[in-house]
C-alpha cells in the first residue's frame, strides 16, 4: 500500500512501478490457474490409478500342466466326457469326487461342465503376478521376456478385471472368481430402506419448517440443529446406529419381534439397521435441499390457492409440493448418491466381511459395494487391489447413472410444470 | 345506494359459499381435524432431528461414562501366602509386586474385598464387596487391584492400548492433527486459488467446464480416495522420498489425499463468498487503476473474508471427521509420532478398526471408541458452530 501511495504522489515512480505490478498480476494469474489445474490433475490421477489397476497382464500358473493330462496324444480340450471324468477321479480326493457326484451325478453333467471341473479342481490355474495397464502396454516386451524365467510354465495373458461375470458372480475368497453381485444387491436393498425412511420424513420436516413453523424457540432450535447435524462426521452416525439400532432395538432390527429373524445371524447387524443409519445420516441433507426447493415456490401461488378457499394442507399438497418436486427430487437423489458411497458408518454398524449368498430381505446380514472395496483394498495381495479397482468402476458407474437420472428427471418435470 | 351495495355483497358471499345454502353463510372457523393431524405429523418429522442429536449425545455420553467408571483389574503380582476360609479377615500376602494402600479395592478369584489395615505383609480386609460371594481361597492365588481410567491419563497420556490399560488419547489426536494439518496445507491455498480463479478470472466457458469437474471430485466416495491414497499417493511419495523414509502406511499420503478430497468444498464455499461481493466494489477498485490481481487480493478477498473463513473452518471439521482415507492409508495401530512418513492411527481410523472386528458389547474396546467418538463429536460440533457464527456475521454485512 505504501508503495502505491508514494507512486501516486510522485508520478514518475508510479509509471516505473507499473511493469512490476503487471508482472505480479501475471505471476499470480498463473498461480491461480495452476491451482485449478492441480485439481484437474488430481481427478485425472485418481481415474488413471483406478483404470490402471482394472486391466492388465497377468501371469497364470497351473498346478498341473494341461499337457501332462493329455491321453494318448489327444490334448485335454479334445478329450471325451468319460475321459475327463476319469482324469477327475484320478486327481482329486475321493471325498471331493463323491461330493461332486452327489451335487449332480456325472452321468447327467454335460461335457463342458466336467471340463470346467477338471480345469477348476485339477489344473487349478492361479494368478501369480499381475501388472498394471501402463506396464502392460508400454513395457510389454520386457514383461514377456522376463516373466518365463520368474514364473516358469506360466501363461501370460491380458485380462480385464471388470467383466459381466464380475458383476453377476457372488463374493469369493479367490480373487479371480470373486464378484460383486452380493454387494450390489446389498447396496440396493439398503438404499431402498434408506429412501423409504428418509424421503417422507425429510420432506415432511421441510414442509413443517417452511410452511407451518412460526419463529419461536422450538423451531429455531430445530433449524440450528439440522444445520449442525449436517456437519457431524458420518462415523458418529455409525456409532449411533450401533448403540441404538443394532444393540438397543435388536429385537426389532433382527426381525425377532416379527418372527422372521434369520436363525444363523439373529443379531441387529442387518440391512434394516444399516438402511436406517444411513437414513438418519442423509435426513439433514434432504431437509435442507427440500427447504430450498419449497422456498423457491413463489408465494403468489399460495395466495391464489388461499384466495380460492383452499386450506393450508390443500395448498401445500396441490400447489406447493408439485412445484417444488423437481428440486426436492434432485436434492434427494444427490443425498442418495452420498449414501451409496458411505462406508465408515456401515463398518461401525457391523457390515459382514464375507457373504456369498444374496440378501433375502431387510433382516439379512449385509455387505455393500463400498464395504467390499474397503475390504479388498485392505488386503495385501495385488489381485485384490485389481478387483477393488474393478468394484470402484462399478460403484462410480452406479453413481453416474443415478446422477444422470436426477438430471433427466428434473428436466422432464420442470418442462411439464412450466 | 349503500343498501343496494350491501345486498349485492350479501348475495355474492352466499354464492361463493356454494350457492346451495340459502341465507347467511357460516363464516366461523371450522375445526379441521385432518389438517391438525397433518401438522402434528409434520412437526414430529422436524422434531426427529432433535431426537437424533439427543440420541447421539446420550449414547456417546452413556458409553463414555461407563468407560471412565468401569473397574479394571490389574495384577499386583502379589499372591496369597496362606489358605483362607470364608471367615478369615486377616492374612499374609507375598512381598514385592505393586504397592497397595489402605482403602484399595482388591479381588481374589471372583471375590472383591477392601483393605482396611496393612501391617507389613499382613492385610486386613472387608470381604464380599460389590455383591460377590465370600469363598475360601487357597495359597498362591494372585491379588488383583482395582483401577479406573483417569480423565487426567486420558487427556495427557501418550500411549493408547485399552487392552493393557493404557488410555492416553494423544497418539490418536496427534495423528488426526497431522492428517488434518497436511490436508489443510494442501486444500486451503489450492481451494482459495481455484475460487479466486473461478470468480475473478475465468470466462463463462471455462467456468462451465471447471465447475462440473470439481463437482465430480466432490461426488466421489471417500473409500475411492482411500484406494487412491494407498495405490497412487503412497507409491509416489515413496518414489520421491525413498522407500526407507516412507512407510507403506503413512499420515502424509492420507493427509494429501484428504486435502484433494476437501478441495471442492473449500473452493465452492469460498467462490460463493467471493461472488457475493457486490460488483460496485470491484468497479471502484478498477476505477482507481488497480490491476485485476490487486482488485481480487486487496478488495474482493478481504470483503469476502468471513465467508472464506467459514469455508476453512467447515473444511477443517470435515478433515478431522474424515474416516475411510485414514483407515485405508494412514495405518493401523496408535503411534505417538510427528513424522508424517510413519504410520499412525487417527481417532476415526481407530474407531473403524476396532468396530470392524466382531466387537462384544461392554468390553473395554467398545466403551473406549465411544469416548473417542464423544471427543470427535465435540471438536467437529464446535468448529461447525464457529463457522455458522462467522457466516451469520458475513450475511449481516451484505444483505
Amino acid at each position: 500500500m505504501a508503495e502505491q501511495r508514494e507512486g501516486v504522489e510522485t508520478g514518475k515512480d508510479f509509471k516505473h512501478n507499473l511493469p512490476g505490478r503487471h508482472r505480479a498480476a501475471r505471476v499470480w494469474q498463473v498461480a491461480f490457474q495452476a491451482s485449478t489445474m492441480i485439481g484437474i490433475i488430481a481427478l485425472t490421477a485418481l481415474l488413471y490409478s483406478i483404470v490402471n489397476q482394472s486391466f492388465g497382464l497377468v501371469a497364470i500358473q497351473n498346478q498341473v500342466d494341461p499337457k501332462a493330462l493329455a491321453v494318448d496324444g489327444v490334448p485335454l480340450e479334445k478329450l471325451s466326457k468319460e475321459q475327463l471324468v476319469q482324469i477327475l477321479q484320478e486327481n482329486v480326493s475321493e471325498g471331493l469326487f463323491r461330493r461332486l457326484e452327489s451335487d449332480q451325478p456325472f452321468a447327467e453333467r454335460t461335457r463342458e461342465d466336467v471340463y470346467g471341473l477338471v480345469m477348476e479342481r485339477v489344473v487349478e490355474p492361479q494368478v501369480v503376478r499381475t501388472w498394471s495397464l501402463y506396464d502392460s502396454l508400454f513395457k510389454r516386451a520386457v514383461i514377456l521376456a522376463e516373466a518365463p524365467e520368474a514364473y516358469p510354465g506360466a501363461e501370460i495373458r491380458f485380462v480385464s478385471w471388470i467383466d459381466p461375470e464380475f458383476v453377476t458372480t457372488p463374493q469369493s475368497s479367490d480373487p479371480e472368481k470373486a464378484g460383486v453381485r452380493t454387494a450390489i444387491l446389498g447396496s440396493l436393498w439398503m438404499i431402498a430402506i434408506t429412501v423409504l425412511f428418509a424421503f417422507p420424513l425429510g420432506v415432511g420436516a421441510a414442509i413443517y419448517l417452511e410452511e407451518y413453523a412460526r419463529d419461536n424457540f422450538v423451531n429455531r432450535l430445530i433449524r440450528t440443529n439440522i444445520n449442525n447435524l449436517a456437519g457431524v462426521p458420518s462415523i458418529i452416525y455409525g456409532m449411533l446406529g450401533l448403540a441404538i439400532l443394532v444393540r438397543a432395538l435388536e429385537p426389532l432390527t433382527s426381525g425377532k419381534l416379527l418372527g422372521v429373524a434369520d436363525p444363523t445371524t439373529a443379531n441387529g447387524r442387518t440391512i434394516l439397521s444399516a438402511g436406517l443409519t444411513l437414513g438418519l445420516l442423509i435426513l439433514p441433507l434432504i431437509i435442507i435441499n427440500a427447504q430450498e426447493a419449497i422456498r423457491a415456490v413463489p408465494s403468489s401461488l399460495r395466495q391464489a390457492s388461499y384466495g380460492l378457499g383452499a386450506t393450508q394442507w390443500q395448498t401445500i399438497w396441490h400447489h406447493v409440493l408439485p412445484n417444488a418436486l423437481p428440486g426436492i427430487l434432485t436434492g434427494t437423489i444427490l443425498s442418495i448418491s452420498r449414501a451409496i458411497g458411505e462406508t465408515a458408518p456401515l463398518v461401525v454398524v457391523g457390515a459382514s466381511t464375507f457373504i456369498t449368498v444374496d440378501p433375502a430381505g431387510p433382516f439379512s446380514k449385509f455387505t455393500t459395494l463400498p464395504i467390499q472395496i474397503y475390504q479388498w483394498t485392505s488386503r495385501p495381495q495385488d489381485e485384490f487391489r485389481n478387483i477393488a479397482a474393478a468394484a470402484i468402476i462399478v460403484l462410480l458407474f452406479m453413481l453416474l447413472t443415478l446422477n444422470a437420472s436426477a438430471v433427466l428427471l428434473r428436466n422432464r418435470y420442470s418442462r411439464r410444470l412450466t | 345506494m349503500q343498501e343496494e351495495l350491501a345486498v349485492i355483497a350479501k348475495n355474492t358471499i352466499t354464492g361463493a359459499a356454494g350457492g346451495v345454502t340459502v341465507g347467511q353463510a357460516d363464516l366461523r372457523k371450522r375445526p379441521r381435524i385432518k389438517e391438525s393431524l397433518i401438522q402434528g405429523f409434520l412437526f414430529l418429522c422436524g422434531a426427529l432431528s432433535i431426537l437424533t442429536t439427543v440420541g447421539i449425545v446420550y449414547e456417546l455420553s452413556k458409553e463414555s461414562l461407563s468407560f471412565f467408571t468401569r473397574q479394571l483389574w490389574e495384577d499386583t503380582n502379589k499372591a496369597l501366602m496362606v489358605d483362607i476360609d470364608a471367615q478369615m479377615r486377616s492374612f499374609k500376602v507375598s512381598e514385592g509386586g505393586a504397592a497397595i494402600q489402605v482403602g484399595d479395592i482388591i479381588r481374589i478369584h471372583d471375590e472383591v474385598m477392601q483393605i482396611i489395615v496393612i501391617d507389613g505383609s499382613t492385610i486386613t480386609v472387608e470381604r464380599g464387596l460389590q455383591g460377590t460371594e465370600i469363598l475360601p481361597h487357597s495359597a498362591g492365588v494372585d491379588l488383583f487391584a482395582s483401577n479406573r481410567v483417569s480423565l487426567i491419563e486420558f487427556f495427557t497420556g501418550i500411549k493408547w492400548n485399552p487392552q493393557i490399560g493404557q488410555f492416553g488419547i494423544w497418539p490418536l489426536v496427534t495423528a488426526t492433527l497431522m492428517t488434518s494439518i497436511i490436508a489443510m496445507t494442501v486444500a486451503l491455498p489450492l481451494g482459495l486459488g481455484v475460487a479466486v480463479y473461478l470468480s475473478e478470472y475465468a470466462s463463462d466457458r471455462a467456468r462451465g467446464i471447471l465447475k462440473p469437474i470439481l463437482e465430480i471430485l466432490a461426488g466421489i466416495p471417500t473409500v475411492v480416495y482411500g484406494y487412491f491414497a494407498l495405490t497412487f499417493m503412497t507409491p509416489l511419495l515413496r518414489q520421491i522420498f525413498g522407500i526407507e523414509t516412507v512407510d507403506i502406511y503413512n499420515t502424509a499420503s492420507a493427509g494429501i489425499v484428504i486435502g484433494i478430497l476437501i478441495l471442492p468444498l473449500v473452493s465452492s464455499m469460498s467462490e460463493d463468498a467471493l461472488s457475493a461481493v457486490p460488483r460496485s466494489l470491484r468497479e471502484a477498485a478498477y476505477g482507481l487503476g488497480a490491476t485485476r490481481l490487486e482488485t481480487a487480493v486487496r478488495v474482493v478477498v478481504p470483503a469476502a473474508l468471513s465467508g472464506i473463513t467459514a469455508a476453512f473452518v467447515v473444511s477443517i471439521s470435515r478433515a478431522i471427521g474424515e474416516t475411510m482415507v485414514v483407515a485405508i492409508a494412514a495405518g493401523a495401530g496408535p503411534n505417538f509420532t510427528f513424522n508424517p512418513f510413519k504410520s499412525a492411527e487417527t481417532m476415526t481410523g481407530h474407531i473403524v478398526r476396532i468396530s470392524g472386528g466382531d466387537i462384544s458389547y461392554d468390553s473395554i474396546d467398545y466403551n473406549s471408541i465411544f469416548a473417542i467418538g464423544l471427543a470427535l463429536f465435540f471438536i467437529t460440533l464446535t468448529l461447525n458452530i464457529i463457522s455458522q457464527r462467522v457466516v451469520r456475521h458475513f450475511r449481516e454485512v451484505y444483505e
